[in-house]
């Protein structure tokens, strides 16, 4: 294979109107066809649908070709694919070339026909320059370590847990905080069936952690990960919490003894803890931690712990994990409308946020359920509710927090109607989106309970003295100006990517998408793979959505990723560096170039050579540029190649 | 946002060609991500992906000049966030010897570039590419550029 003259056939795609409704395919691939060595082009729909695979196979096997080259979208996604079906028909996936005209033209130049269309034969031609040059190389795989990180614990991280659990294999659980649960665990009740929240998690939480597989690393954050798909060398940092944690019952006695009174986070700031605390009554692990920064020093709760458990002077601990396959369900954030004064938040007193309202409404709460209003803890009467707040708002974040803001006033309107019959509920709505099943059945309950919804986005807020609240709308059904005086505003705000996902988008480079949650690896058929191989992506990180499909993620990540711990090994990429002996002069300037200490020097004096143990080396090529005698290059990534691409960015006189 | 300006190109004013390396694991995620946002920016960059920053290969980015390019980026993951433990830091050891290089065949500093763009930074990506892409605009075409080559 490896001398034969090359026959190259290239594949133009139009992606339905994404590439070729923005650029001329046709005009590509008749380019395409004046290159050297190509014998064969065609314009498929989508080329990566089975017919358009079939198109590919039909032509290797009609125009004898031992190259591909696909112009369609990126590798980071679809290589696998175009490596498989080049395979099944009898050319090595490692002549097949890929070059992208989507993400690099039809989506970045939409208005600029001529300039993408020129560039998108300008990025053919390197590739089939590219292709000519591509060498036949074999698949290996590796071994699949039977360990499973999961990376977040509420509902999403939980579920994976228990499945991967279920299943048999060890889990590492990690959670930033002192407790397993999410943001689940703060909510009172929860849409569309309204079951009171924390009785249906708390089981869960005793689930996780009664599973003999599952290690609950909790007050936990990954740090760093090496390594790739079946071998990831894991970090985790175990944060202090300035107690051993198998002496402390977590009888709670500390936190009654201790004088220092902050703000309760749980609570949203509602309410007080201590510096030394348990996170809420249903913590799982039902252990204190005491907040360093914080505590004054005063030993009361070292004197008040019976079990002895106080230890002041502990450090953090760094881990090493070592694990096959991780699942990321970092969760996300509701949408902080303090900074822009968002519809009078942070100035008036009576405009609160839902997670607020949530924390209100619950008997466990800091009101003992009883939702009051700041200014002067008396029970509103009338409440308003505006949805959509920092969702689908050109000034904040343009996408539609997936319904559950929508769902979530609803609910609370309802809840509180339930609770109180004497009150009064408007809801300001632009759409209702009740899209999931039960979701417009409980919409309509609302609205027979008596819940008013005015559709208009409130245009101005004001306080009146006695601390109400006035709100301007437009009445948009009505076409009328309406001033709705309220007791108390709760304000809708919608889900937003967290800190965690920042993090776990530079950890493990994950991609994240315009709206800044995690990308999938395909948003409908790979939803909850990623671009990197063995990681998978769970429940809000990916993308607002409620509890019923945070959990059915989780599950399908524990699916996923069992493929690959059941079967024990992963194909990897046949890309590494490879030395060849009569160039090599031993000067042994690879040797540290390589993170991965793939060389050694061996034997001595006339008979010393680089010893290359090809297993470790995971295809960086960083040891290919520090050669200077050019033994060494990197497979698939071969100077040539990479210079024949360089060089057909130019042409002479244009075509 | 992915702003709706036309990034139309005139016939008579003049495009540079920009060669840009991305490393697999952020960069070109980048360009993926400024795909996947539509974040548009002029048609001036060819990407040419490699597995690391680390490969960067002096002589790929010379051969650019001389091949023609008004200008170089090359970009990797942010510094600490390498897929390979530390191919960028290497990238930076080569990039200071490659700017001495570069003037040393008579280019202005202006037409190389190092980047760090991670997978998630399509908009920066994008704003990357537009910045530069008017930085080689004022400095003209190269002076290296052989004749007759587009
Ligand atoms: C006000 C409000 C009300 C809602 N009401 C409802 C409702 O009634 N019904 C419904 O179906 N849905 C509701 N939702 C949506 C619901 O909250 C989510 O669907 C659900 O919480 C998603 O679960 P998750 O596991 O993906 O994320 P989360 O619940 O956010 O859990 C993520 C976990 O990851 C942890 N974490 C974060 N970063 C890291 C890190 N770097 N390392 C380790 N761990 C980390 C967090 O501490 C957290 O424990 C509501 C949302 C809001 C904001
Ligand atoms: S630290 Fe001691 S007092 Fe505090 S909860 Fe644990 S056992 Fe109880
Ligand atoms: S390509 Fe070279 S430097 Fe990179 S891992 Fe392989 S041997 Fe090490
Ligand atoms: S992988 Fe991006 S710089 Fe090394």
């Amino acid at each position: 294979m490896e001398n034969e003259e090359p026959r190259i056939g290239v594949f133009v795609c139009e992606c339905g109107v994404n590439i070729g409704g923005y650029l001329d395919t046709q005009a590509v691939a008749d380019y395409a066809l004046t290159l050297p060595n190509v014998v064969h082009t065609k314009v498929n729909k989508f080329t990566c649908a089975d017919s358009g695979q079939a198109e590919i196979q039909a032509g290797i096997k009609e125009h004898n070709l031992n190259r591909v080259v696909v112009a369609s979208c990126t590798p980071r996604t679809h290589e696998p694919t175009f490596r498989a079906c080049c395979k099944e028909a009898g050319v090595n996936p490692y002549q097949f070339e890929f070059v992208n005209i989507r993400d690099q033209c039809s989506w970045i130049h939409m208005w600029d026909w001529e300039g993408a269309t020129a560039k998108a034969k300008d990025l053919v031609r390197m590739g089939v320059a590219r292709s000519r040059l591509l060498e036949p190389l074999d698949e290996s795989s590796v071994p699949v370590d039977q360990n499973v990180l999961v990376i977040g614990a509420g509902v999403a991280g939980m579920q994976a847990a228990i499945d991967f659990g279920d299943m048999g294999y060890n889990v590492y659980l990690v959670e930033k905080g002192p407790s397993i649960g999410g943001r689940m665990a703060r909510f009172d009740k929860v849409f569309p069936t309204n079951d009171c929240s924390i009785c249906i998690l708390g089981p869960k939480m005793v689930e996780v952690a009664r599973n003999k597989n599952i290690n609950i690393m909790s007050y936990s954050e990954v740090t760093d990960v090496d390594g790739f798909v079946g071998n990831f060398e894991v970090t985790v940092l175990h944060k202090p919490r300035y107690l051993d944690t198998d002496i402390c019952t977590g009888c709670g006695a500390c936190q009654e003894v201790c004088p220092v009174e902050l703000p309760s986070e749980f609570n949203e700031n509602f309410g007080i803890r201590k510096a030394i605390y348990i996170p809420f009554p249903q913590a799982v692990p039902m252990r204190a931690v005491l907040d360093k920064d914080n505590c004054i020093g005063c030993k009361a709760c070292e004197k008040a712990c019976e079990a002895g458990a106080i230890r002041y002077d502990q450090e953090p601990i760094y881990e090493k994990l070592k694990v096959g396959v991780i699942t990321v369900a970092v969760g996300m954030d509701a949408f902080d409308p303090l900074p822009h004064n968002n519809y009078g938040y942070g100035l008036y007193d009576n405009v609160i946020t839902t997670m607020e309202f949530e924390r209100l409404l619950n008997a466990a709460g800091p009101t003992g359920g009883h939702v009051v209003r700041p200014s002067d803890a008396v029970e509103p009467i009338t409440v308003g509710f505006i949805n959509c707040v920092g969702s689908r708002d050109v000034n904040e974040n343009i996408y539609c927090s997936g319904g559950v803001c929508c769902m979530f006033s609803i609910k609370n309107a309802q809840l509180l109607k339930e609770k109180r019959p004497e009150t009064n509920h408007y809801i300001f709505y632009m759409d209702i989106r009740s899209t999931m099943r039960g979701f417009e059945e409980a919409y309509n309950r609302a609205r027979d309970l008596g819940v008013k919804f005015i559709r208009g986005k409130p245009v101005e807020i004001t306080e009146k003295e006695n601390g109400n609240i006035v709100v301007r709308v437009e009445d948009t059904l009505k076409g009328e100006i309406v001033n709705v005086e309220l007791d108390l505003l709760v304000l809708g705000t919608g889900l937003v990517p967290n800190e965690g996902i920042s993090e776990m988008g530079s950890i493990l480079k994950l991609p994240r998408s315009a709206d800044g949650f995690l990308t999938e690896l395909h948003p409908k058929l790979a939803p909850v793979d990623t671009t990197t191989d063995g990681v998978f992506v769970a429940g809000c990180a990916a993308g607002p959505r409620d509890i019923a499909y945070a959990t059915a993620h989780g599950s399908a990540t524990a699916g996923r990723a069992t493929r690959l711990l059941s079967v024990g090994s992963a194909p990897i990429m046949g890309i590494t560096a490879r030395i060849d002996e009569d160039k090599c002069v031993v000067c042994g300037v690879c040797v540290d170039k390589c993170p991965y200490g793939v060389f050694e020097i061996v034997g001595t004096n006339g008979d010393r050579r680089i010893n290359v143990v090809e297993a470790l080396c995971k295809g960086c090529g960083t040891c290919v540029t520090a050669c200077p005698t050019g033994a060494l290059e990197q497979s698939h990534f071969k100077n040539d190649q990479v210079l024949a691409q360089v060089r057909n960015v130019f042409q002479y006189g244009g075509e | 946002m992915a702003e709706a300006t036309a990034t139309g190109t005139t016939s008579e004013e003049w495009q540079p060609k920009i060669v840009m390396f991305c490393c697999n694991w952020c960069s070109y995620g980048g360009a993926d991500s400024a795909g996947m946002g539509r974040f548009q920016q002029p048609p001036t960059v060819r990407v040419i992906r490699v597995m690391c920053s680390g490969r960067m290969d002096p002589v790929f980015i010379l051969n650019a000049f001389l091949e023609g390019a008004d200008g170089v980026i090359f970009s990797g993951c942010h510094i600490g966030d390498c897929h390979y433990v530390n191919g960028n830091y290497k990238a930076t050891i080569k990039y200071k010897f490659l700017k001495a290089m570069v003037n040393e065949l008579g280019l202005e500093d202006e037409r190389l570039k190092l980047d760090w763009i991670s997978a998630s930074e399509g908009e920066r990506y994008a704003n990357v590419v537009t910045e530069f892409t008017e930085q080689i605009k004022k400095v003209g075409p190269s002076p290296l550029k052989p004749e007759g080559v587009v």
